[in-house]
Formats: C-alpha cells, sequence, structure tokens
C-alpha cells in the first residue's frame, strides 16, 4: 500500500515534467502544425543553461534566467528558421528541427564536454519534506509539483483570461481561422513557439538535477513528449496532461512493480522455463518493459483513434 | 473519340533518355573499377578503408532507395525504416551461422533473398499498423515501432544478442562459384552485384502500376480513391515491398562486418536514411544514391579527422532544408534545360564567384567547430589540435580570430553573391522561357 | 426504384448539429443528363460528397443501378461504375498530365495494384491515355506537370480523369466555373461528347448550360429539392422562381 502512494506521488512528479514539456510542444504542433524534434534539445540546453546560471549566481535566477534564454532560442529558431521554410510545407519545417537536434546534441557535447554535469539540487531544498511509511520524500520534488502546478494555473489563466489567449484558443482547433481573424499571425506563431521553448527550458531547470543533465538526455526525453502529445490529441491541452500523468505513472509503476508476464501466470499454473525467445519474452521483467509501453500504447491509440485521447482532429 | 484523333501518330512520353541510360553505366563501371584506383601494386593488396567505404556505400545506396520508395514517392515520412534493414541483418546472421553448421544450406550468394524476405515479412506486419493511417500519424506509428523494436533488441538474448549483438563468421564454404569470400573485395562486389539488383529492381517499380499509384496517393489521396484505389493498400504494400529491399541492405550488412547489433535497428540508422534520402534528393531516383554516397564518404572521411561529424550532418540538413528542398540531384536535374541550350556556360563564371566566399565561410566555421570542440572533447582526450595539416595552439586569439573572420567575412560575401548568382539564373531561366514560348 | 442509374431515398446529412441535406429524394435514370441547381451552400457539392462516399450520411439509402452504395468508401463505389469531378480541382499535382490520365485508366482497365508490369510495355493503356489526352486538347502538355497547367486545362483535365476509367454515371461539380465563355463552349462540347451514351449528373450555375444541355433539372435549396422536372417547367416553376432566383439576387 505504502508504496502505491509513493510510487504515485513520483508518477505524479514524473507526469508533471512531462506536460511541462509536452504543453508547449502541443500549442505548437496543433498551432503551427510543426512537429518540433527540437523540442527536447530546448529541454537539454534548459539544463545545460540552468547549471551554467547555478554555478555562477544560483538557483533561483537560473530558474528565471534559462527558460528566458529558451524562449529567446526558441523565437530566434522560428523567426530565422522556420519562417524561412515554412513555404516548402510542414514536412520541411519539421525536417529543419529535425537537423537541429543534431547539431544542438554535439553543441552541447563540443561546450560543456561528454561528461554529465554536476548540476545538484540546490542544498537548501535538499532535505526529506516528510516521510510516508517510512520512506522519505524529497522536498525537491515537492518543489517541482510546486512549480508545475504553477505552471498549469498560468497557462489556464493565460488561456482562459486574456485576448491572446483566446486567439491561441481558437487556432488550436481551427488553424486556418487565425490569420482571418486579422491578428498578426507570425507574431502570434513566433510567441508560441517561443513560449514552448520557454516552457521546455523550464522543464529542463527543475528537470536536469532531479534526473540527469548530459548530452543524451535530449534523446532519452524526445520520444517520450511526443508520445504524450499524439497520445492526448491534437489541439487538446485537457488531452496532454491526461496522457502526461498516465504516461509519469505507467514508467513509475513499471519500476516499482517488477514482476514478469511468467509471474502473472503463476497462480494459474507453473510457466515452465525456457531457453527459447519465447521463455525470455515471458521472463523480462516489467521495469525492462516499462519504457516500451508508452509507445505500445501510443501505436494502440493511433490504430482505433489517429486523433489520440481528446484530439479535436486527425493528427 | 474521333477518327481523326486516333489517325495522329504520337510519340509515347520520353522515358530516361540514353544520357541517362550511360549515367547508370559508368556508374556501374565505376563501382566495379574503384578498388583497383587504390590497389596498393608494391604491396598487392587493396586498401583495407576502400574497400570497407565503397561496400558501406553498396548498402547504403540499397538502404537510401527503399526509404525514398517512402518518402519521395509515396510522401510517407518513416522512423523506423532501419528496424527492416536491421532484422534482415538479425537473420542473415543467423542463417549464415545455420549455413555452415549445415542447417540452413544456402549458398552465400544468395543469403540477401534471405535479408529480404525477412524485411518483407516484418515490414508486413508493421506495415499493416502503420500504413492504415498517413501523413503524422504514420510518421508517429513508425517512431513507436521504431523505438519498439530497439528496445527489444537490447532486451532479448536470443535472437538479437543483447547490447554486444550477434556475430558469425562468413566463411561457410557454401558458394555458387567456389568462393570462400575470405576477402572483402569478394564481398565487395557480391555488394556491388545486389546493389544493381536491388536498383534496377527498385527503378523497376517506379514504372509499374503500384508505383505511379504510390506517386498518386502522395500528390492527393483523395483523388486516388475516386479513380478506383484504396490509398490504404498503396501504401502497404509500397511499404513491404521497401522493407524487402531494406532487408537486403541489412544482410549485406551482416554478411560484410559479420556481426549486427542493436545500433542497426536503432533511430539514429533509421535519421540516417532520412539524411540521406533528402539531401540527395527525394523527387529524382537517383536522388538518395547521391545522398547514399555523399554521406557515407563524409562519414567514413570526416569521422577519421573530426569528432564532431553530427554538427556538420545537421549543418548541411539544415541548410539543404531551407535553400535546396529538392536536393542534390535536384539542383543537377535544374541544370538540365540550361545544358540543353548549351548557356551552361554563362554560370560558370557566377559560380565560381559563389564557391570561393563559400569555401572561406566552410573553412571559418570548420575551424571554429573544431577549435571548440578541441577545447572540451580533444583537450580531455590528451590531443593535438591539427586543423588543415598545421598544428594549432588554442590558447592563442589568431586562430580563433581567423576562424570568425573567415565566417563572417564569407557569410556576407556569400550573401552578396548569392545574389548575383540569383539574378543571372533567372536571367537565363527567363530566356529559356521565352525561347520555349517562341517555339 | 428498379431501373434507375443512381436513387436517393430520403438521404439526409448532418455536419455537427446543422442539417445540411434534409431528406433529399431523387432518382437517376440511365442515360438522363440531369443537372442540379441551386443557390450557393444549398448543400450541392455535400450531396456528391454522399453519393460518391466521401462522407458517409447520416440516414437514407443510395443506390447504384439497384445496389446500395451509401456504405461503401470511395474507391469502391467507383468501381462499380460512378465518377466524380470535383468543384476545387483535384488531380495529382506533381505528376504529367498523361501520367494524370493513365492513373485515371488503371483500375479500370484491370491493373490493380500489379508491381510487375512495367507501364511502357502496356501498348493498350498507352494508347488510350493518348486518345483521351488528344481528346481533351491537352496533347501539347503530355510532359507538363499537371500543377503548372492554367486554371482551364486543370479544369479539362479533371474532366478528362473523371470520365478516364469508363465509368457509366458521371458526377461533374461546376465543371465549368471560374471559365470564359470560350471555354465554357469548350467545356460543354467535350462534356457532350465524352458523357455520350452515360448518365450525367452535374452541378451548373450557368442556366445556358443548364438549359442546353440537361434531360432533367433539380433545384436544391437548403439541403431540400424544391422542383424536378424538364428545363422547361423548372424554369415556369413559381416555387424556383421566388425560391432560387430570389436567392440568386441577394
Ligand atoms: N465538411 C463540412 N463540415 C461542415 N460543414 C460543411 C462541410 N462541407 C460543407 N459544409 C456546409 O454545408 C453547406 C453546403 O455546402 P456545399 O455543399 O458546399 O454547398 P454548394 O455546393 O451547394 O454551394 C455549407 O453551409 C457548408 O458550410
Ligand atoms: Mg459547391
Amino acid at each position: 500500500m505504502e508504496i502505491i502512494l509513493v510510487s504515485l506521488l513520483n508518477g505524479l512528479v514524473y507526469g508533471m515534467l512531462l506536460f511541462m514539456l509536452a504543453s508547449g510542444l502541443t500549442l505548437i504542433f496543433s498551432m503551427m502544425g510543426v512537429l518540433n524534434f527540437a523540442h527536447a534539445s530546448i529541454y537539454m540546453i534548459g539544463a545545460y543553461l540552468a547549471f551554467e546560471v547555478s554555478r555562477w549566481f544560483g538557483f533561483l535566477p537560473a530558474l528565471i534566467l534559462a527558460p528566458i534564454l529558451c524562449g529567446a532560442i526558441g523565437a530566434a529558431i522560428e523567426i530565422w528558421g522556420l519562417r524561412r521554410v515554412h513555404h516548402n510545407g510542414h514536412i520541411a519545417e519539421l525536417l529543419f528541427t529535425f537537423g537541429l537536434v543534431f547539431i544542438v546534441q554535439r553543441g552541447v557535447q563540443m561546450i560543456w564536454g561528454m561528461l554529465p554535469m554536476p548540476y545538484r539540487v540546490p542544498s537548501y531544498l535538499d532535505f526529506p519534506l516528510f516521510t510516508l511509511y517510512g520512506a522519505n520524500f524529497p522536498a525537491y520534488r515537492g518543489f517541482m509539483l510546486l512549480i508545475s502546478a504553477g505552471m498549469l494555473l498560468a497557462i489556464w489563466l493565460l488561456l482562459k483570461k486574456t485576448r491572446v489567449g483566446l486567439i491561441i484558443q481558437a487556432a488550436l482547433t481551427h488553424p486556418n481561422m487565425v490569420s482571418s481573424l486579422g491578428h498578426n499571425v507570425p507574431m502570434v506563431f513566433t510567441g508560441v513557439f517561443a513560449g514552448g521553448c520557454g516552457l521546455a527550458g523550464l522543464a529542463g531547470v527543475i528537470g536536469g538535477n532531479y534526473l540527469t543533465t548530459e548530452s543524451s538526455m535530449a534523446d532519452a526525453m524526445g520520444p517520450i513528449v511526443f508520445v504524450v502529445v499524439v497520445f492526448g490529441g491534437l489541439g487538446s491541452l485537457a488531452g496532454c496532461f491526461i496522457a502526461s500523468i498516465i504516461m509519469g505513472m505507467i514508467q513509475t509503476f513499471a519500476v516499482v512493480f517488477d514482476y514478469t508476464i511468467a509471474d502473472m501466470f503463476s497462480p494459474l499454473f507453473k510457466v515452465p522455463e525456457m531457453d527459447t525467445l519465447l521463455g525470455e519474452i515471458l521472463t523480462v521483467p516489467m521495469s525492462r518493459i516499462g519504457p516500451l509501453l508508452p509507445y505500445a500504447l501510443m501505436i494502440l491509440i493511433l490504430l482505433v483513434r489517429p486523433r489520440g485521447l481528446l484530439g479535436t482532429r486527425d493528427t | 473519340m474521333s477518327d481523326a484523333a486516333r489517325s495522329i501518330p504520337m510519340a509515347t512520353p520520353r522515358r530516361a533518355g540514353s544520357a541517362m541510360t550511360w549515367l547508370w553505366v559508368l556508374g556501374l563501371v565505376l563501382a566495379i573499377a574503384l578498388p583497383w584506383c587504390f590497389y596498393d601494386f608494391a604491396k598487392a593488396r587493396h586498401s583495407g578503408f576502400m574497400i570497407s567505404m565503397f561496400s558501406q556505400a553498396g548498402m547504403m545506396i540499397i538502404f537510401a532507395l527503399s526509404y525514398n520508395m517512402l518518402m519521395g514517392q509515396a510522401g510517407l515520412l518513416s522512423f523506423c525504416h532501419a528496424v527492416f534493414f536491421g532484422f534482415g541483418g538479425y537473420v542473415v546472421i543467423h542463417a549464415l551461422t545455420g549455413a555452415s553448421n549445415g542447417s540452413f544450406p544456402i549458398p552465400m550468394e544468395l543469403m540477401p533473398l534471405a535479408g529480404g524476405l525477412a524485411g518483407l515479412i516484418l515490414a508486413i506486419i508493421f506495415g499493416y499498423m502503420a500504413t492504415k493511417q498517413r501523413a503524422t500519424a504514420f510518421a508517429m506509428i513508425t517512431l513507436g515501432i521504431g523505438e519498439l523494436m530497439a528496445t527489444a533488441a537490447l532486451m532479448f538474448q536470443h535472437f538479437f544478442g543483447g547490447e554486444g549483438g550477434i556475430t558469425s563468421d562468413r566463411m561457410i564454404d557454401r558458394s555458387l562459384f567456389g568462393l570462400s569470400y575470405a576477402q572483402s573485395i569478394e564481398v565487395y562486389y557480391l555488394i556491388v552485384f545486389w546493389t544493381m539488383v536491388s536498383v534496377i529492381g527498385m527503378y523497376f517499380l517506379t514504372q509499374t502500376p503500384l508505383g505511379r499509384m504510390a506517386n498518386a496517393c502522395r500528390d492527393n489521396f483523395e483523388r486516388a480513391q475516386f479513380v478506383g484505389y484504396d490509398p490504404k493498400i498503396v501504401r502497404f504494400i509500397q511499404f513491404a515491398l521497401s522493407g524487402l529491399f531494406a532487408g537486403m541492405g541489412g544482410a549485406l550488412y551482416a554478411i560484410a562486418y559479420e556481426i549486427v547489433t542493436f545500433d542497426s535497428m536503432a533511430g539514429p540508422l533509421s535519421a540516417n536514411a532520412l539524411l540521406m534520402a533528402y539531401i540527395g534528393g527525394t523527387t529524382v531516383f537517383g536522388g538518395p544514391i547521391l545522398g547514399a554516397v555523399l554521406i557515407t564518404v563524409l562519414q567514413s572521411g570526416v569521422s577519421l579527422l573530426s569528432n564532431s561529424w553530427l554538427v556538420y550532418v545537421g549543418v548541411l540538413f539544415i541548410t539543404m532544408v531551407t535553400f535546396v528542398p529538392e536536393g542534390l540531384a535536384g539542383i543537377i536535374m535544374a541544370h538540365g534545360p540550361i545544358r540543353k541550350a548549351g548557356k551552361l556556360g554563362k554560370l560558370a563564371v557566377p559560380y565560381v564567384r559563389i564557391l570561393v566566399p563559400g569555401f572561406i565561410l566552410v573553412l571559418g566555421f570548420v575551424a571554429l567547430v573544431e577549435l571548440v570542440s578541441f577545447q572540451t572533447i580533444g583537450a580531455a582526450q590528451g590531443k593535438k589540435l591539427v586543423l588543415f595539416g598545421n598544428p594549432i595552439d588554442i590558447a592563442s586569439n589568431i586562430p580563433w580570430a581567423v576562424a570568425i573572420g573567415g565566417l563572417i567575412i564569407g557569410g556576407i560575401w556569400l550573401r552578396f553573391e548569392s545574389i548575383v548568382f540569383g539574378r543571372v539564373w533567372d536571367e537565363i531561366t527567363a530566356e529559356l522561357k521565352r525561347a520555349e514560348a517562341r517555339t | 426504384m428498379s431501373g434507375q442509374a443512381v436513387s436517393l431515398c430520403d438521404v439526409r446529412k448532418n455536419f455537427g448539429a446543422t442539417e445540411i441535406i434534409r431528406g433529399v429524394t431523387l432518382n437517376i435514370a440511365q442515360g438522363e443528363r440531369h443537372a442540379i441547381i441551386g443557390p450557393n451552400g444549398a448543400g450541392k457539392t455535400t450531396l456528391f460528397n454522399l453519393i460518391s462516399g466521401r462522407f458517409p450520411i447520416t440516414s437514407g439509402e443510395i443506390a447504384l443501378n439497384d445496389t446500395r452504395i451509401d456504405t461503401m468508401p470511395p474507391h469502391q463505389i467507383n468501381r462499380m461504375g460512378l465518377s466524380r469531378s470535383f468543384q476545387i480541382t483535384s488531380i495529382f499535382h506533381k505528376l504529367t498530365v498523361f501520367e494524370n490520365l493513365r492513373c485515371g485508366l488503371l483500375w479500370s482497365m484491370g491493373y490493380r495494384y500489379s508491381f510487375w508490369s512495367p507501364l511502357w510495355r502496356q501498348k493498350a493503356l498507352n494508347e488510350k491515355a493518348e486518345f483521351l489526352m488528344e481528346d481533351l486538347n491537352l496533347a501539347s502538355r503530355a510532359n507538363t506537370p499537371a500543377g503548372l497547367l492554367s486554371y482551364a486545362e486543370q479544369r479539362a483535365l479533371e474532366i478528362g480523369m473523371t470520365i478516364a476509367g469508363g465509368a457509366s454515371v458521371i458526377l461533374l461539380d461546376e465543371p465549368t466555373a471560374g471559365m470564359s465563355n470560350t471555354e465554357t463552349d469548350y467545356a460543354m462540347d467535350l462534356i457532350r461528347r465524352v458523357t455520350q451514351g452515360k448518365t450525367l449528373l452535374m452541378v451548373e450555375h450557368d442556366m445556358k448550360v443548364v438549359f442546353d444541355l440537361a434531360d432533367t433539372v433539380t433545384v436544391l435549396v437548403y439541403g431540400q429539392v424544391i422542383a424536378s422536372g424538364p428545363p422547361v417547367t423548372v424554369r415556369a416553376s413559381r416555387a424556383v422562381q421566388e425560391a432560387y432566383l430570389g436567392a440568386l439576387e441577394e
């Protein structure tokens, strides 16, 4: 029982981190039609920048500065990159961001080296917040939850209470309507792209020291964020949120419940030990299958419902 | 249809002209002759590096072309193409083992068929799922499939050998021609043969009803439905066949290297297919061949000299996406009408004029990348930085200033020259148009 | 119902909450030339989309030569002998004119998904595509990518692809919209020629064309048929003059 509660909390933390990344990607994807492969790369840049800033000025300035810098990078990418390739179609835009992934990946290695960065949780957040059935819940995870909740609230307020929010909402479901509304579309696009990248940067700041800041972190996060966005559905932030939490939980619980398929059958009958591929499949522990589950889920949902969980239109 | 129309003799629209045919023959002759250009007559042996690079180019040609059956010809963006390549490779490694212990007695020369069959079967299974969708949903399903299979390859020891991969020995002593395949030149010619077969096969496919309808579904899948075709089935068959060829490429990989690891199934290789096809040009059949050769040569060459390979590829790719979406082959094809009109000479001077600043820009960029990269990675490895043959002291400001200067001056100059070039180009094409209108 | 080429029985279509087609019943006899007229937004294109299987219907029945087709996908309906053109030109933009027409012919000539028969060897197929091209006056543009054709040429190609497969029922959605007078004359001539002996269902705004070509005219207003009959009768109908001609003047 206690393990379930702790895992729920951890799953929530991870899920919220995913949402921070995925929400920006959903906004960008739904409004601009750009499947931004470089989104996780921005997240990685966020983490590295946060490390760099916190080394000189401390964690709190990093928390503010790094996302702003990432937003600026995003704006630059949109203005000088995507806008130029826009007339070649969405595939060209996607490929443009695809190329960025390589550059960022290697660029980060060039600047900071191949080794993981010693980017750590600040000491004033490095204590157990509370103890749950004997297990410590670190204060930093609480802090992450706080930040993500704040972000959730901010997005909600932005979308519901501001004029820009209304435009964005309209654009989410009917992207070709925006221009007819007479708004400055390029500005809105740049803003959304920058905002999304800023969120990714924020995720990098708080995720970089929760996980590890290294040059493979974008590769590790990239596909899963895509899964979340596609699973949640195009044009739906709510779907994106649900998908993030589901994926967070799956990943966390798969580690905790370290069963094998053979174990599941064990109450019914004893699975004989087999030295074959089948035997291997039956005895792979859940913790190793865990990383596969999101992809399997995504494929499943796309097969039966190509628009995703709460999507308003086809992917 | 009136009788008058019937009586007018009509030439069939021109298929590949004779110049093209000669180009293909030249390519084949080159492929056969190239290893001998690097033959060391003093020691009477082949250059291992070159043979290995050419072999790699051969399988990558198959791989990139089979990828373009999806991307260029059917408009499908796949992120799991390496899965079929890798699977073909794994199966052939097992087949080689089987061939030497007698349980799978087929000769070496036919091994690529086993790999192709493996790729085909797997592509039928995954294609059944993925091709139900198109566009982004298709791309995302393939992304999922790619991740699934790469992870599975790491997880299951029996078939995939886990992290270490599986190995075999290609000296199976079964050959139609009594060859032992102990030497890599023998393997190279096997690769040349199968590459040729695959290229011809894939070209043939573009000239069949299926190939044409794949183009049609790419352009307008809805219209395809209203001329009686089910785009899903077109996608499915096209996908399965592209898996067949990818599997053959993987088989050659297994034969050449005698080891297959999960890398040959994983995302980066799938991405490579995309890069090769796109940089070479997806709109022309031969484009991906150019891309495959270029990327392979660069990869083999540059990765020897520098570890910043990814940056160069990324920048090259982004440049292509931004400025030359039709790829290398597209650029070459654009010169066709100008050549026919005999006006190619007019472009010579403008070309030299953009190449000079372009060269400076590239040099500056490479120098800068290498300097930055050396500061962290190279220095950690305790190496000395050597740029363009000169040892460089990175502590001094001069190399940095030269690099940045080259980058900036080259950039500005190139921008200016490209405007000039654009003007000349537009002039010539406008002239051609006028000439065409007159006839 | 029997003997009709196309018959619609109380066909309805909703987009969300709005009912766009509100119970259309229509019978088109074999070999009839049937024009559908009506103000913009009446649902004419939508009706075509329903008949050709592009959208599923909400309720009702559609039959082609006495076979229910309202649950079939478009390609299957096409194979049963119904072909359509689009109001907004729908062709294969990157393929040449010749290739476009050849694509229109492939299925009907039994090639299916063949990946073993080289196109250049299919003499009958290529000749047919060439005759068609000649017929459409597009022969000089044979190797031009369809996307680069002029508007009128694209419309001609659109009609050509629609009739290429030899369907017995042809649906044309505003084939002459946006054409000059001479172009319209040419197009109508073409349509008359290529649809000889076929059942033709056509949306058309040009009244001259309608009364010239059609055996029967149906007036669709707000998703309902308000009149149907020979052109003279329909022209004289009070209801049509009030509803339709009034709407036109708006
Ligand atoms: N896919 C669709 N989704 C929602 N509404 C549609 C759709 N297609 C058509 N409509 C609506 O149906 C009505 C009829 O359109 P249409 O059939 O194109 O008219 P017509 O061809 O007679 O001018 C219009 O009000 C249009 O907005
Ligand atoms: Mg209409």
